[in-house]
């Protein structure tokens, strides 16, 4: 069979997309490091940004349940949780002070896989059924991690967990926002994340067309859930405070919000979800103390745009779409009419060489 | 040799006797088609032969392994692939994904490779790709690969269908009424693509159909169903005289 395996690609395509994003990143981590340092970002703008990486993480690792694989958890501050804690106590406790610094990304990645544990003693009983199950348990899970962490008063309680160093600084949350987004993004364009795809489809047929429809869900889940883990790490360490109450159902919903605002089944989605919303909640916060609104009522803005969203736009900004950046090179360009399957090129393929 | 033996399946829904006592063996390179009335329980033994439900009683043999019990993804993986009654297509998905998600089951990197994008993951994606690419192409599709499925025609969603059930590389393929909803002229090309896959792909080949014309035109063997009960068995011709078949179809005739 005559099939022309490589594609031309412009010079200048290839040379944007090969160097251009990397060299951008580059960029904006030296900002990162330089800006707040220069007192060009002043310190509470500088917590906004780290605020809206880690919503940003939060967010990606929901959509992977909810939007991706179509499932619904609404347990994901559990994990968080998990991760807050585990890298918190490892940080105060184990690691020595001056280590510190250098094992933060170690402390890190072991809160998410803690919690990429703990989400695997979940998934197993309940990704037995499909549908309203995996809600009920993840709901059921955010509530006992909350009162079991309360419960155990060697790590502060209801009191919460303090004595952690302000690890986390503009830099590194932007350099694990990319890590985040990188892995995301293999994971949804593998054979995994195909596998994903197909189950919110049609998990029946899935099943008959040799997905190991059990295997995808439990992975994927637990990959959530270490993604959560991470952002609940870094989370603690910015915040430098960590307590139960921080952790419940009510962080879920945030999270919740992000997913179905930025768009399900989308990274680019779930950044732009993350963004918008963080800066709308930091901005009502000020709106309200100028209107003399209880802060209180911010509480409230969350689960009325999710009513609202579910309604008006249940896509949200992005649904299903992505940033053609967010795409591996080798899914992008074949979308573009470059088949070289297509018959119409292989015609023209042998009218040039007819030609020459 | 038999490919796969089905002996004495039974199955109920709590009180309905949906399959009783089903019988078929299966000869490698065979086309046997089932044919019988609506409800007669067909869709039934192509749920229980794929896993989808676990038949109360009865084995199912292909290629000397027992599948009953199995999940479905492992006896789909053992060589068994099967198309729907209604299209059951990645509706939102681009045929290209279609395919490839057929082929889960045979991609070798581990998931880590995959999110690291480790150097094993792009040649296995590249191979993925060539052979979806291939089979779309023996179907006629390669143009429309990046088409989001549900946008395709009727008669492309079909074969689109039957082009999926390929890639997860089957010895047998159970055709779940494929001429549904098609005319005539489309019937002629379901024949006509039927046979080439048969030959092509060296498939042994259990078809459900209501439409005679395909059934008489390619089956070898036919075993009609009619209340989860085999009523006949045969060749085409066997079966069109068959008093009980005809009784099955067109009812009784009123005795005087």
């Amino acid at each position: 069979m005559d099939v022309p395996v490589s594609v031309k690609v412009p010079l200048a395509v290839k040379f944007w997309t090969r160097w251009c994003m990397k060299f951008l990143l580059c960029i904006i981590f030296a900002l990162t490091y330089i800006l707040p340092k220069t007192g060009i970002i002043n310190p509470y703008i500088d917590m906004v940004l780290i605020y809206i990486g880690i919503n940003i993480i939060l967010t990606i690792s929901l959509n992977l349940v909810n939007g991706y694989m179509g499932e619904f958890s609404v347990g994901h501050a559990g994990f968080m949780a998990l991760g807050a804690y585990t890298a918190s106590l490892l940080s105060v406790w184990v690691i020595p002070d001056s280590l510190n610094p250098y094992l933060f990304p170690f402390t890190v990645v072991i809160g998410g896989v803690i919690a990429g544990v703990f989400a695997l003693i979940v998934a197993f009983p309940s990704f037995r059924t499909r549908g309203d199950y995996l809600a009920i348990v993840t709901l059921a899970f955010n509530m006992i991690i909350k009162s079991a962490i309360e419960n155990i008063d060697g790590i502060g309680g209801p009191r919460g967990f303090m004595g952690m160093d302000k690890m986390t600084n503009l830099p590194w949350t932007f350099v694990w926002v990319c890590i985040t987004i990188f892995l995301a993004r293999n994971f949804i364009f593998s054979n995994l994340g195909r596998g994903v795809l197909s189950l919110r489809e049609d998990e029946t047929a899935a099943g008959l067309l040799s997905v190991n429809t059990r295997q995808v869900k439990v992975l994927t889940f637990v990959f959530s859930a270490f993604l959560a883990g991470i952002a609940g790490a870094l989370y603690a360490h910015e915040l430098q405070y960590i307590y139960p109450k921080g952790f419940t159902i009510a962080k879920s919903t945030d999270m919740l919000v992000m997913v179905y605002l930025g768009g399900i089944g989308s990274i680019g989605g779930s950044v732009m979800g993350a963004v918008v919303y963080t800066i709308v909640l930091e901005a009502l916060r000020s709106i309200l103390q100028f209107a003399g609104i209880s802060q209180e009522w911010r509480q409230v803005f969350a689960p009325l745009m999710l009513i609202f969203l579910m309604i008006y736009r249940p896509k949200g900004i992005m649904g299903m779409r992505e940033f053609p950046f967010l795409i591996p090179e080798a899914e992008r360009f074949q979308k573009i009419s470059l088949n070289p399957f297509s018959k119409k090129n292989r015609n023209r393929k042998k009218s040039e060489e007819v030609k020459s | 040799m038999n490919l796969m033996t089905i002996s004495n399946l039974t199955h109920w829904f709590s009180g309905l006797r949906a399959v009783t006592d089903f019988n078929l063996s299966l000869k490698k390179g065979e086309l046997v088609a089932i044919i019988g009335p609506n409800g007669a329980g067909k869709t039934t033994i192509f749920n229980l032969i794929t896993g989808v439900y676990r038949p109360t009683s009865g084995q199912i043999n292909f290629e000397g392994k027992e599948l009953v019990g199995l999940p479905t993804n492992q006896i789909i993986t053992s060589g068994i692939a099967r198309t729907f009654q209604n299209i059951r297509l990645f509706k939102e998905l681009s045929v290209l994904d279609n395919i490839r998600i057929a082929q889960y089951a045979s991609v070798c990197y581990s998931p880590l490779e995959a999110i690291f994008h480790l150097p094993g993951f792009h040649k296995e994606e590249e191979k993925i790709r060539l052979r979806s690419m291939e089979l779309l192409q023996i179907f006629d599709l390669e143009d429309q690969a990046y088409t989001i499925s549900k946008n395709l025609p009727y008669g492309q969603q079909r074969r689109l269908e039957i082009a999926r059930a390929l890639a997860t590389q089957p010895k047998l393929l159970l055709l779940d009424e494929p001429a549904a909803g098609m005319n005539p002229a489309e019937v002629e090309h379901l024949i006509e693509l039927i046979q080439m896959i048969r030959k092509q792909f060296q498939l042994t080949i259990l078809l459900i159909e209501h439409q005679m014309r395909v059934v008489m035109g390619i089956a070898e063997r036919i075993k009609v169903v009619d209340f989860g009960q085999t009523i006949a068995e045969g060749t085409p011709i066997e079966i069109q005289k068959n008093p009980r078949v005809i009784e099955a179809y067109l009812g009784e005739e009123e005795s005087k």
